[in-house]
């Protein structure tokens, strides 16, 4: 009853245009915003940031990139724990080497040596098409392994390969490293994820977002309407790589602090993220995020449930308890809409409309 | 008869000599005729003629083995399919080809998407220059709905529609590029009688009022008897004859090749 939309007329093709054409859906967006920067920031406990919000941004920042990849352009890629480590080592590089180079300038480069990188793994995607050019995105992640394994330079002569988060200053404050205190590390990425979010919807709106779907439905038909397939497809690997390599310099930076090569594993990385943009929903940039959300609280959720409903079961048992729900669960979405979480939310959304009076 | 106040103009597109097979199979041998500017020109035959690899030809989707496409008064032999795009042919398909994912209007607005130049940076940017020129493209695409009347599913994910309104969709987005010459490869195939007049009374609009050179494969004699101004006949990728609607109704070897012959 509440969320209708009669009587707001579209009277230019700028309003019809706009981001939320619907004003309650505004309204929601906003107060969802000035909650996610409210509530952690007066009442975030370690649990809180370091369980749940950081994954979510961190990892959904990556699933977006991977979803402008598969789900927008349709190239399948299984590189993505390798472009994530780019990202990370990438930043670490840099900023072990100019220290005082503002922060996020250097997320940018680490995304744009992402972003080549994804354009040299993408070069195989003119021709080669499905699970094929999976297979060969997966010379992606193993020569980075390799790479990050053979190489002393990379993590500055440390024994093991590992990566730190150095303390850093933005503005300032100290943003970055262990002492830093986690409301700030929150709000930095907080604003990373929101601003590239916001390109990437500002993106798939326009002239590239059509392109890269066009070429996702039907390949043939774009080419003879004047879409290059070559720039396109080399385009959505370049950005998708973009996001996945600052997502994952952040998720190591802010989140995980100290990693070593293994973190970026296939079954730890690629295949997570997979499985996130696959359940929140191919194609789409809530569903990146929904997607996040899922994979990363659910097994909190599973975790914390059997002590809450005071059942007392040894802590093994409860983890491979785990394992099962979390499999069965993802058998179960994606047999009832496997469009994702996305499209049960826009289904929930055109129900609420005619609410409660569905005629 | 249309083409009573219509200027039949110099030829825009001349097929010369043009052969081309698949491995054994000669899909084309020593094919040519022209298109002329602001005719509608019918390419008919049989099944397995060769129309739609003629079509090819001229979208560069496939490469001729001998022979050359002069359009324009600019001679190639081989050319991207995107390039073609670019200097003003566009197409439909026999089987429907649209981005089923992307709604009507999205489908339309990759039309025109090769007239769109401001980079991805101004794009993600979106507020200035990216969303001016977007605004300017929505007007041109909303003139095409307009056009086509399909204005109650501009939102519509078009792989929702029904069929006929599909083809429709489709043929606004060959015109959302402005195109100088339309190449419709069976726009009627499967229709019922009210959508093929439909889809009849657009071609011919689409030919009058912006004079576009148009192309079409068509099964339906009846159809393509009315509304073309030259016929071209293929059997087994031989040009059998070349000429009006009446013309090519009379002529003996386009009977023999649709009803048969005997060999007595």
């Amino acid at each position: 009853m509440i969320y209708r939309e009669t009587g707001q007329y579209k009277a230019t093709y700028g309003a019809d245009q706009q981001l939320f054409p619907i004003v309650q859906d505004r309204y929601f967006f906003f107060a969802f915003m000035a909650f996610l920067v409210i509530y952690p920031v007066f009442f975030g406990s370690d649990y809180l940031f370091q369980v749940v919000l950081y994954p979510v941004l961190g990892l959904g920042l990556c699933a977006l990139g991977l979803n402008i990849l598969t789900g927008y352009c349709g190239q399948i890629s299984l590189g993505t724990g390798g472009f994530m480590a780019i990202g990370a080592y990438s930043f670490f590089k840099i900023t072990t080497i100019f220290p005082d180079l503002n922060i996020l300038i250097i997320f940018i480069f680490a995304g744009l040596i992402s972003a080549l990188f994804g354009i040299l793994i993408g070069l195989p995607s003119l021709r080669i098409k499905g699970f094929y050019l999976a297979v060969t995105t997966l010379a992606a992640q193993f020569f980075v392994e390799w790479c990050i394994n053979r190489s002393d330079w990379l993590s500055n002569y440390s024994p093991s390969h590992t990566i730190g988060a150095p303390p850093r200053e933005l503005f300032g404050f100290l943003v970055m490293g262990p002492e830093a205190p986690g409301s700030a590390k929150y709000l930095v990425m907080l604003f990373i994820v929101a601003v590239m979010t916001l390109f990437a919807r500002n993106l798939v709106r326009g002239r590239i977002g059509r392109s890269w779907m066009a070429i996702r439905d039907m390949d043939i038909a774009a080419e003879l309407i004047g879409i290059r397939p070559l720039f396109t497809k080399l385009s959505a690997f370049a950005i998708g790589s973009f996001y996945i390599g600052v997502g994952g310099a952040m998720h190591v930076m802010f989140n995980l602090e100290n990693v070593d090569p293994e973190a970026f594993e296939i079954f730890s990385t690629s295949f997570p993220i997979l499985f996130m943009i696959m359940i929140g929903g191919l194609g789409s940039i809530l569903g990146a995020y929904m997607g996040a959300a899922f994979i990363v609280l659910l097994p909190v959720l599973l975790r914390n449930a059997f002590p809450f409903l005071g059942i007392d079961i040894a802590s093994h048992v409860i983890q491979h308890i785990e394992f099962m729900l979390f499999g069965g669960l993802i058998v179960f979405f994606l047999i009832v809409e496997p469009a994702g979480l996305a499209r049960l939310w826009q289904i929930l959304k055109e129900k609420l409309r005619q609410w409660p009076f569905p005629y | 008869m249309v083409t009573d106040h219509k200027q039949i103009g110099e030829a825009l597109l001349q097929v010369n000599n043009v052969s081309l097979s698949f491995g054994a199979v000669q899909a084309l041998s020593d094919v040519s005729f022209e298109v002329r500017e602001h005719e509608i020109l019918a390419i008919i035959g049989p099944n397995g003629a060769g129309k739609s690899s003629m079509l090819n030809v001229i979208n560069g989707f496939y490469t001729a083995n001998e022979g050359s496409i002069v359009y324009k008064g600019i001679s190639r032999a081989k050319m991207e399919p995107a390039d073609v795009a670019r200097n003003g042919v566009s197409r439909t398909f026999q089987n429907i080809a649209l981005f089923r994912g992307m709604t009507t209007l999205d489908n339309i607005m990759t039309g025109r998407n090769t007239k769109m130049h401001r980079n991805f940076i101004w794009q993600a940017i979106y507020i200035g220059p990216a969303r001016n020129e977007e605004l300017e493209h929505r007007r041109k695409a909303e003139e095409i709905i307009d056009f086509l009347e399909i204005q109650a599913i501009r939102k519509t994910p078009v792989g929702r529609l029904p069929y006929g309104l599909q083809k429709r969709v489709e043929l606004g987005r060959a015109l959302a590029a402005e195109p100088e010459l339309l190449l419709l490869d069976e726009p009627m195939a499967g229709m019922n009688t009210e959508e093929k007049e439909d889809m009849c009374r657009f071609i011919l609009d689409v030919n009058e009022e912006f004079g576009t050179t148009i192309a079409l494969i068509e099964h339906d004699m009846g159809v393509v008897m009315d509304i073309s101004d030259r016929v071209v006949v293929l059997d087994y990728g031989r040009k059998i004859a070349d000429g009006s609607p009446d013309e090519v109704r009379g002529n003996q070897s386009v009977i023999d090749a649709y009803l048969g012959v005997s060999r007595e």
